[in-house]
């Protein structure tokens, strides 16, 4: 059926693991993480959708992950929207809380790096905050047992990759969309700088 | 009860109920094509097929909601946001799990003709024969000689993309021309082809057209094929088959139909019609025909025959060998080895090719000897990586978005398809206790892989592995991600051909030995599975067994 011989021959992976949520990307049958998060996640209804003052935080950390280049950045992607969906939709109800409690700690990671908070905090001393955050994420997830939960800046930085390269601004401007390709060519020449063609 | 009579009756509309309408409306008689689900109207009703990823609220990814409500579907990448439409409705139509077992349906018009996967191969005598040779189940009625002819037959029809490569596993057929391999492929294909004797990497055999073709346009490389193609350029009974019935003036097409059982003669020793249940008004209708044909899907077209004439046999008709509903077949798979590809900084490709590589069976072949029988091919591809892949040295910030917004090495997978035996006790039964929307019994299935698959997997590994590594790939790992019954969407062999009464279901024409004007020539038809993609040989076995109903009927012999 359709793409497997892509879809399994290639596991498809975010930033090198699984993707949080519900299994996003083909990663095999379900692992002992899901499990695990569905025992504890009775807490459900506690969830509040994210309102439009943190999709404009968001929005602003993800500008920080993928910010302008000589192309647009996340914010001009609305990645902020796109995660509240995200979170909302397809997130197990530990993995929202997760999130939800990880706005609250990444301010403070902020006012304890940069003595202010995120919003307040000048371009250079975001990207500071978000390395050191990032490299905090990446030594926790290299260690962390599947009933741990996970670190909300994966989830963060999941969502801004995702929510940008399929948005319109990343597939279009980012990378190269081809609605209609009309041909395969199997061997097409690259030079470095060529974007990549989205996927769909 | 309102009566209805036609000169056949094809229950199912999927890829082989499509054929046998064609096939029987080209030949004269007068058709209705049964389908249990709602009409999918070719084009009109894609719904997805013109979107962009960005026009999804989830961007095509599911959804805790989706995984509630299809949690069998939910089991692979089969769940999605994209074409959700097209997968049966869980709730409404249950199974029993005895054991654990994945059943991915499309109730509609089409079938899976709409969401297939297109790789469309000829069995070879070595499949035919297997069977006897092994001293295994029972020996198929037919060899690759009297399928040739249908084979071709259908090909032309569906329009099936490949090369002619030469293989005696892999029968040569009536292709198009081929669609291309990609600069790895290519590279990886010749390194293989040099360093093996019998094993061989060859593009896809597709039924996507790469040329116009019966009023459908060629695939335009976009890879959207399971949302439905506007152009038509992949077979589909849309596409292909009902345009064509329709053209005869022969056919009719009654959606919301649930056949719950073919009505049985005593007298005649024949089925004189079916009985349906009209899915929408829970009305009971009755079709009379001459012939019937059974396309339901594996599965349920042992369901179909499980639940009719329970007078006559208790275990329903076609049931006297025992065999109904046993030798549950599928291709194991999600096992096999994927790598980097040093260099090739200065190739890419242009457009999404529908379609893979493919390396046929070689395991058991030619004088090889393993510790298991049969063997298992390949599916697979190379590619860039995308904007999904780990950039390790990188964290955040401009350089890694403009790094990702550029492809990545080359990798190559190989995920394989094995065979799977016919055991007489995976099997699939009623459970009467349980019961659908309809209030009609479900299925419950009791089936499982064995000491043969098992070992088989090891191989589906290790081999993709050395091939990989011997053609230049680095860094290559072997998978197993675990494999449910079910799972290849390849459910076969419920109502088996056989050349005994007492062991099979289906004659070699793939009539019901117990009436011979029900012909069943779906994936239940199958005695063994063999491990090539087995749709194209269904479309086969229902054009050669119209053509057989048809000069029975001129000779009332049915």
């Amino acid at each position: 059926m359709i793409n497997r011989r892509d879809a399994l021959a290639r596991v498809a992976l975010l930033m090198g693991g699984a993707v949080i949520g519900a299994d996003y990307f083909l990663t095999g049958c379900s692992s002992d993480k899901d499990k695990a998060q569905t025992k504890n996640g009775d807490s459900a209804s506690n969830f509040k959708a994210l309102d439009t003052k943190q999709q404009a935080y968001l929005d602003e950390v993800g500008d920080t992950i993928l910010p302008a280049t000589k192309t647009p950045g996340a914010k001009a992607a609305r990645v902020g929207s796109f995660m509240a969906v995200m979170v909302r939709d397809s997130y197990k109800p530990a993995d929202q809380e997760t999130f939800t409690k990880g706005l609250g700690q990444l301010e403070e990671a902020s006012q304890k790096l940069n003595g202010k908070g995120f919003m307040e905090s000048t371009p250079a001393q975001r990207t500071a905050l978000l390395t050191a955050l990032d490299t905090e994420q990446k030594n926790y997830t290299k260690t962390k047992t599947p009933e741990q939960p996970n670190h909300y800046f994966r989830m963060m930085k999941e969502l801004t990759l995702l929510g940008y390269f399929t948005s319109e601004v990343g597939a279009t401007q980012a990378l190269r969309y081809l609605p209609v390709p009309g041909k395969y060519v199997g061997d097409y020449p690259y030079k470095k700088g060529d974007r990549a063609w989205a996927t769909t | 009860m309102e009566k209805y009579t036609y000169d056949a009756i094809v229950i199912g509309s999927g890829i082989s109920g499509g054929m046998a309408a064609k096939e029987l409306t080209e030949k004269g008689l007068k058709t209705i094509m049964l389908e249990r689900g709602r009409n999918i109207e070719h084009i009109k009703d894609y719904v997805n097929a013109n979107k962009a990823p960005w026009e999804y609220e989830h961007r095509g990814g599911k959804t805790q909601q989706m995984l509630a409500d299809y949690p069998v579907l939910g089991r692979d990448y089969t769940l999605n946001e994209t074409n959700l439409d097209f997968w049966v409705n869980e709730k409404d139509s249950p199974y029993v799990e005895v054991k654990p077992f994945d059943w991915f349906r499309g109730y509609h018009v089409g079938g899976r003709s709409l969401m297939w996967g297109r790789q469309s191969y000829r069995l070879s005598d070595y499949d035919f024969e297997a069977n006897a040779k092994d001293g295994i189940a029972v020996d198929w009625p037919i060899r690759y000689k009297d399928l040739a002819p249908w084979y071709s037959h259908a090909e032309k029809f569906a329009g099936i993309s490949g090369n002619r490569d030469g293989l005696p596993q892999l029968p040569d057929g009536d292709y198009m021309p081929a669609m291309e391999m990609n600069i790895v492929e290519k590279d990886v294909a010749a390194r293989i082809k040099k360093h093996y004797k019998d094993r061989h990497m060859v593009i896809g055999r597709t039924a996507n057209i790469t040329k116009p073709h019966n009023n459908r346009v060629n695939c335009q490389y976009r890879n959207k094929c399971w949302l439905g193609c506007p152009f038509g350029a992949y077979f589909s009974t849309q596409s292909a088959t009902l345009p064509a019935a329709v053209a005869t003036g022969n056919l009719t097409l009654r959606p919301f139909s649930i056949v719950t059982r073919i009505l049985y003669d005593k007298d005649t020793k024949r089925a004189k019609g079916v009985e349906i249940l009209d899915a929408e008004t829970n009305k009971t209708y009755e079709y009379y025909a001459k012939i019937i044909f059974l396309n339901a899907s594996a599965l349920n077209s042992a369901w179909v025959l499980m639940n009719s004439a329970t007078d006559v046999w208790p275990g329903g008709l076609g049931s006297s060998s025992g065999e109904l509903g046993h030798n549950v077949m599928d291709h194991h798979f999600r096992a096999g080895a994927h790598g980097e590809m040093p260099g090739y900084e200065d190739k890419y490709v242009y457009g999404r090719r529908a379609n893979g590589i493919y390396v046929p069976r070689f395991r058991n072949l030619f004088g090889d000897k393993r510790d298991y029988i049969r063997g298992f091919g390949y599916q697979g591809s190379a590619g860039r990586e995308g904007w999904s892949r780990e950039i390790p040295e990188m964290s955040i910030g401009g350089e890694f978005k403009d790094a990702l917004s550029e492809p990545g090495n080359w990798t190559m997978g190989l995920t394989g398809f094995g065979e799977t035996l016919p055991y007489h006790d995976n099997h699939i039964f009623l459970d009467k206790t349980k019961k659908d929307k309809w209030g009609l019994p479900v299925l419950a299935m009791d089936v499982s892989i064995r000491d043969n698959e098992q070992k088989m997997r090891i191989d589906m590994m290790q081999d993709a592995k050395e091939m990989l590594e011997i053609a230049g790939l680095q860094n290559v790992k072997t998978y197993n991600n675990g494999y449910n019954p079910g799972g290849g969407i390849h459910e076969m062999g419920t109502a088996r051909m056989g050349r005994d009464p007492k062991t099979s279901v289906l004659n070699q024409y793939n009539q019901v030995w117990d009436a011979p004007n029900v012909y069943v020539t779906d994936g239940a038809a199958m005695t063994s599975a063999a491990c090539q993609n087995p749709s194209l040989t269904y479309m086969a076995l229902t054009a050669r067994a119209v053509d057989h109903a048809v000069s029975e009927l001129k000779k009332q012999n049915v």
